[in-house]
């Protein structure tokens, strides 16, 4: 086994052992990027992160994270180094300041060694929507990573880095994590701060980690976790993000989502999921099929309140201030060319449903009646909270599919993330973890809880990942 | 008389002078080299948050406090969204149906002691834009334009008032009125020249007796009250003329050119903007602790109007003089100290006629010279006791101006005392004796060439005569004569 094979925790104990160094970890990662054949990254910082590296081995103290690689999805603004989040509107864009998360995990020791594809700003399940290129999914390479944290599930998927950060709104670290065989988690709504994030939906969009263990995935969580003065929205963290050790599931209470099981759900993913709810049962789970009826508005609620907050979240891309600017003969000119020629289909898609939707005179029948429903699916996830410890359901409805298969069809394309949007505009934390294959793919099993019980997720994920004990390693991959 | 009334409503825009900006850390400056006071949150750069200025909110509740607003339990902000090279988000932070302050009222006093009563449809807080300069001045076809980003997200109070001003002269009283109350509270600058204080009324006339309103126009961001007023003026008319010709007022912005005197339309409401506005989700509800808006009520300082009519009722003092001494809450609290030493009435004419002018000439203000209010109460107390002379008295100040040393030595020092009655009934007997011809004038009840004798007094003695004295013992000589 190689050192890109171990974990990051692993990878920290040899680190301290000894047995290797941060400089050693950061060459033989580079190395994988730069063989790439999945097209994970957008950007690479060779040189800062070798000079990193180097700093953090010179250190008498290593720090938590000790110097492992970490990669960040280009959506998280990185000082000097390019972020576009996707999209032509930032082609070539050095920020200026760095994301809190991101910070706190370079303090913490941990060495970024770039930025990841994603869908542009976010919107997309696929990372299809990438205005530079596809990144291909490292179970097959003519499928789809999944999205909109394609790049970020691919890198970790196909051991470019052990770890990396990702960003979802409505199921953009969990559907990837899902479709790429690893876990990924979406903490709860604040748990992260989202300053340096690059908005699409302010009121869905968090920060979290891919990884391909629970036990390195709590331990990102707890490097980033916390209250910052910069977010208002961001939370005092209640405690620690604790070390999952539970190895069963007694006394568990575990829901399964009856809308979620249904229609639309592909049999072998069905199949993979049911597997996984007897194993929740050796454990020592009970399971109990709980009902959420506005789940089934998801979708539709999601699609109104998320295009509704990108509309004016990417109306500060213009040109004038950052970025390229398209010739133009005066300011309306200047600002339509650019706009008209810089944005995808989708990003302009979803900026007029949004624009619409909070047009006087519609307002009220659209984003007004989103809102209502939104809080009806918060009581109901609280109603259910009442009977059950978690809730279970696919990540994804399907597997990774092809390549080009749904990029003219955008419903289908949205039809993706049906689990995990619920779960999202109820502001709760949610990961999924590998429970089977279908046809050789990788299928995701989403458990969500209430309002920080990120710990009790984790250690029941944790419980389940043993018993499960999925490999991670996407077949034919060499390390 | 017209058969049409005026119904005007103001909106006033009042930059609060925090030490930073509403939703980020940059210094607010005045006059700094442009887009030196900038970060990636006022600049929008991506990926940015806001973070709401307590201290903003502080100011916010206390202009509500003051204006007798209901204070919301809890308020949200909205995003207010349109393309503006002034804008670098693309929508201000703004508040829409949830406002920090509801409901309030305000009074003002007119010259003539009656009241002006305000109602206050909301107070709410906001960001500032940044400031646009066109070269040539001029918008329209401007060659090009440049941005200054100092001023963009400076917090804002947009008060909105109840359509319940019918005057122009009105709308000046409460305006100044209403500064005056800001500046008390120590919130904003409020000079309409630098734009800290900005004002758009609306404007509309109907029929007198009708409870109706009229379709109404918006007047622009006057730069000072006497343009408002006039701006006002010259709207009512326009609006007349259209109804007096039979036509329809169309709503619409519009603009008073004070050169000319003209209004021009600046846009129609028809092609107005859909802001499209919907709750900020960067931000928390702003949900004040009751304790805390107790404590900021509790705290306020006394406010213009109540202090003016106390002025009044219980010092003795006109109206005007309450006005005048009621403009700066630091000529209040110098006229106070002042009043407390001595004779109210005689302090508020020392230091608003005088002092004032006198100070005038070097640019200071009385609170900012070397003369202190015990100063003015020690000069009333000598000119009560006879000590010196009105025209000695203004002596007397002019060299503590000068000096900032106290009057009763001044007075030593230069000799300015009063002249004893004795030595000033010989000097008036000398002036009677050299000038007969005026004196035989004065007999013949040519009443007015007693001036001439206490002009020659006053320069025989240095000014150190009392003119009363003078007259009384002219007369009394003249008349034994």
């Amino acid at each position: 086994m190689g050192l890109r094979d171990l974990t990051a925790a692993g990878q920290i104990a040899a680190i301290r052992a000894g047995e290797t160094s941060s400089a050693e970890l950061v060459e033989a990662h580079l190395a994988a990027i730069a063989a790439d054949d999945v097209d994970a990254f957008l950007a690479v910082d060779a040189e800062g992160a070798r000079a990193r590296a180097r700093e953090i081995d010179a250190m008498p103290e290593r720090p938590p994270l000790a110097g492992v690689p970490i990669g960040i999805k280009d959506a998280l603004s990185v000082r000097d180094v390019v972020t576009t989040s996707g999209s032509r509107m930032l082609e070539g864009f050095r920020p200026v300041y760095t994301a809190t998360c991101v910070a706190r995990l370079e303090a913490a020791g941990a060495v970024v060694v770039g930025k990841t594809n994603m869908d542009e700003f976010a919107m997309g399940s696929s990372t299809e929507n990438s205005a530079f290129k596809n990144t291909l999914n490292p179970w097959d390479h003519g499928r789809v990573p999944g999205g909109s944290s394609g790049g970020s599930a691919a890198a970790v998927a196909e051991r470019q880095v052990p770890w990396s950060l990702g960003s979802d709104t409505g199921g953009s670290i969990r559907q990837p994590a899902a479709l790429c065989g690893i876990v990924g988690m979406k903490p709860t709504y604040g748990a992260i701060s989202r300053y340096g994030l690059i908005a699409f939906a302010s009121s869905l969009d968090q920060v979290g980690p891919f990884a391909r263990s629970v036990e390195d995935a709590a331990l990102l969580l707890r490097h980033t976790v916390g209250r910052d003065p910069m977010d208002s929205t961001s939370l005092d963290w209640p405690g620690e993000i604790s070390t999952p050790t539970a190895t069963d599931l007694s006394g568990m209470r575990v829901g399964v989502v009856d809308e979620l099981m249904g229609e639309g759900i592909e049999p072998g993913v069905r199949a993979a999921v049911d597997a996984a709810l007897g194993t929740v049962e050796e454990l020592g789970g009970t399971v109990v099929p709980v009902s959420l009826p506005s789940a089934l508005s998801g979708l539709a609620t999601y699609y109104v309140l998320a295009p509704a907050e990108c509309s004016a979240n990417l109306a500060r891309f213009d040109g004038v201030r950052y970025g390229p600017v398209a010739p133009a003969a005066n300011l309306l000119d200047q600002y339509e060319t650019t706009r008209g020629d810089l944005f995808g289909p989708e990003v302009k898609r979803r900026i007029m449903l949004g624009t619409f939707a909070l047009a006087s005179g519609y307002y009220d029948q659209y984003y007004g009646r989103a809102q209502r429903v939104r809080t009806l699916m918060v009581r109901e996830f609280a109603d259910a909270f009442e009977k059950v410890d978690l809730l279970v359901s696919p990540t994804s409805p399907t597997v990774a599919f092809p390549l080009g298969d749904r990029t003219a069809d955008p419903y289908a394309m949205y039809m993706a993330d049906v689990c995990t949007i619920p779960v999202s505009l109820a502001g709760l934390p949610a990961i999924s973890i590998p429970c089977g294959l279908s046809d050789g793919l990788p299928v995701g099993l989403q458990l969500a809880g209430p309002a920080f019980s990120e710990n009790a997720l984790l250690g029941a994920a944790h419980a389940l990942e043993g018993a499960l004990a999925f490999d991670t390693r996407p077949p034919g991959l060499v390390t | 008389m017209s058969a049409h009334e005026p119904v005007i409503g103001v909106e006033i825009h009042v930059q609060l002078s925090t030490r930073t900006k509403m939703f980020c850390g940059c210094e607010l400056s005045f006059g700094d080299p442009p887009n030196t006071h900038t970060c990636p949150v006022c600049l929008a750069h991506p990926g940015v948050l806001p973070v709401v200025n307590e201290e903003a909110v502080r100011r916010a509740l206390l202009i509500g406090l003051a204006l007798g607003c209901e204070i919301a339990p809890r308020s949200i902000f909205h995003r207010k969204n349109y393309f503006y090279p002034d804008l670098p988000k693309a929508y201000q932070i703004s508040q829409f149906d949830i406002p920090i302050c509801g409901r309030g009222e305000f009074r003002a006093l007119r010259e003539d002691g009656s009241e002006l009563v305000v109602g206050i449809t909301r107070a709410h807080l906001e960001e500032d834009a940044a400031k646009l300069t066109h070269a040539g001045g001029r918008r329209a076809g401007a060659a090009e334009s440049v941005v200054d980003f100092n001023r963009g997200g400076t917090p804002l109070v947009e008060i909105v008032t109840e359509p319940d001003l019918r005057s122009p002269s009105d709308v000046a009283l409460f305006l100044r009125q209403l500064r005056q109350t800001l500046l008390f509270l120590g919130v904003s600058d409020c000079s309409m020249e630098e734009g800290s204080m900005r004002a758009d009324a609306n404007v509309s006339i109907r029929p007198v007796g009708s409870q109706e309103l009229g379709t109404k126009t918006e007047l622009k961001n006057m730069n000072s009250f006497r343009f408002l007023e006039r701006g006002i003026e010259a709207e009512i008319a326009r609006q007349e003329e259209i109804v007096a010709a039979g036509g329809r007022v169309s709503q619409e912005t519009v603009h008073y050119e004070p050169d000319t005197g003209h209004i021009t339309s600046l846009r129609s409401k028809e092609e107005s903007h859909d802001y499209r506005y919907f709750p900020e989700p960067d931000l928390v509800p702003i949900a004040p602790d009751p304790a805390w808006v107790e404590e900021l009520r509790a705290g306020l300082p006394e406010l213009p109007l109540p202090l003016r009519m106390r002025m009044v009722g219980e010092m003795g003092l006109s109206a005007e003089d309450a006005e005048v001494l009621t403009e700066r809450p630091e000529l209040v609290a110098y006229f106070m100290e002042a009043a407390a030493l001595a004779d109210p009435k005689a302090c508020a004419n020392w230091i608003r006629g005088e002092l004032r002018a006198q100070l005038r000439e070097v640019g200071v203000e009385p609170w900012q010279s070397k003369v202190t209010p015990a100063h003015v109460a020690a000069l009333v107390g000598l000119l009560d006791a006879g000590t010196v002379t009105v025209p000695a008295a203004k002596e007397v100040l002019a060299e503590v101006i000068a000096s900032g040393g106290d009057p009763a030595d001044v007075v030593e020092s230069k000799g300015l005392g009063a002249m004893d009655e004795g030595d000033l009934a010989a000097i008036v007997a000398e002036i009677i004796a050299a000038n007969p011809d005026q004196a035989q004038q004065l007999r013949d009840g040519k009443d007015k060439v007693i001036g001439f004798f206490v002009g020659q007094a006053m320069k025989g003695t240095g000014g150190r005569a009392d003119p009363q004295s003078v007259q009384r013992l002219v007369r009394e000589a003249v008349r034994g004569d």
